[in-house]
């Protein structure tokens, strides 16, 4: 029942693996900063005393972007690119990969579902 | 991989020489280059960069936002050709 930054309750787990339940922490970042509270990986949330959450809590909040922040600084970005009429902002808003990918097969995450155009049928056998 | 930070950005130096001289006139005048890989410097700000795409030259406004990026990312070589949207193909029929 433990609350870090915002909504984030992970419980049950360890906490290496409870902090990337949080956006903009991965398991990278979650081992720096347990390394840097001097919290061992391998504690169950539960177990951590309001102390320990506390520092975990200070750390985040003093030195990473994280959540809502991060969300908004990654869209303004976007918007940027899209603002300033860049190849990679014309990408985003058609919403096709950004970052030279082919899209002749593939690019599914961007592209979405695949919608299927009514092609050629097939061509009536002989005779 | 990215570029050695030693060497800085790689800035087209006849382009930058041009942008400064108008500067110093205080002239606008639209400057062709075919240098689409040189990054913009802040020196640019302001000024109307004609960028070749391959084709022909497209006229580019820098603004404050397009510094670091390049100059090709604005003038772009490729015409985007979309398929017929749904209604058009069954009005046809």
């Amino acid at each position: 029942m433990a609350r870090i930054v915002g909504v984030d309750i992970p419980d049950n787990k360890r906490v290496v693996v409870a902090l990337t339940y949080i956006y903009g922490i991965g398991r990278t970042t979650s081992v720096k900063i347990l390394q840097e509270a001097g919290i061992d990986q391998n504690e169950r949330v539960k177990d951590l005393t309001a102390d320990q959450i506390g520092r975990i809590r200070s750390i985040i909040e003093n030195s990473y972007r994280v959540e809502g922040s991060l969300r908004t600084e990654i869209s303004l970005s976007i918007k940027r690119l899209k603002d300033v009429g860049s190849y990679r902002g014309w990408r985003h808003r058609r919403g096709l990969p950004v970052r030279g990918q082919r899209t002749k097969t593939n690019a599914r995450t961007r592209k979405g579902p695949k919608k299927t155009v009514a092609g050629k049928r097939k061509a009536p056998g002989k005779k | 991989m990215g570029r050695s930070t030693k060497k800085g950005p790689f800035i087209n130096e006849k382009l930058l020489k041009k942008i400064r001289s108008l500067d110093r006139t205080g002239e606008k005048r639209v400057v062709q280059t075919w240098a689409r890989s040189s990054v913009i410097p802040p020196e640019f700000v302001g000024h109307t960069i004609a960028v070749h795409n391959g084709n022909k030259f497209i006229p580019v406004y820098i603004t404050e936002n397009m510094v670091g990026h390049k100059l090709g990312e604005f003038a772009f070589t490729r015409t985007f050709r979309s398929h017929r949207s749904r209604e058009a193909t069954t009005k046809r029929r």
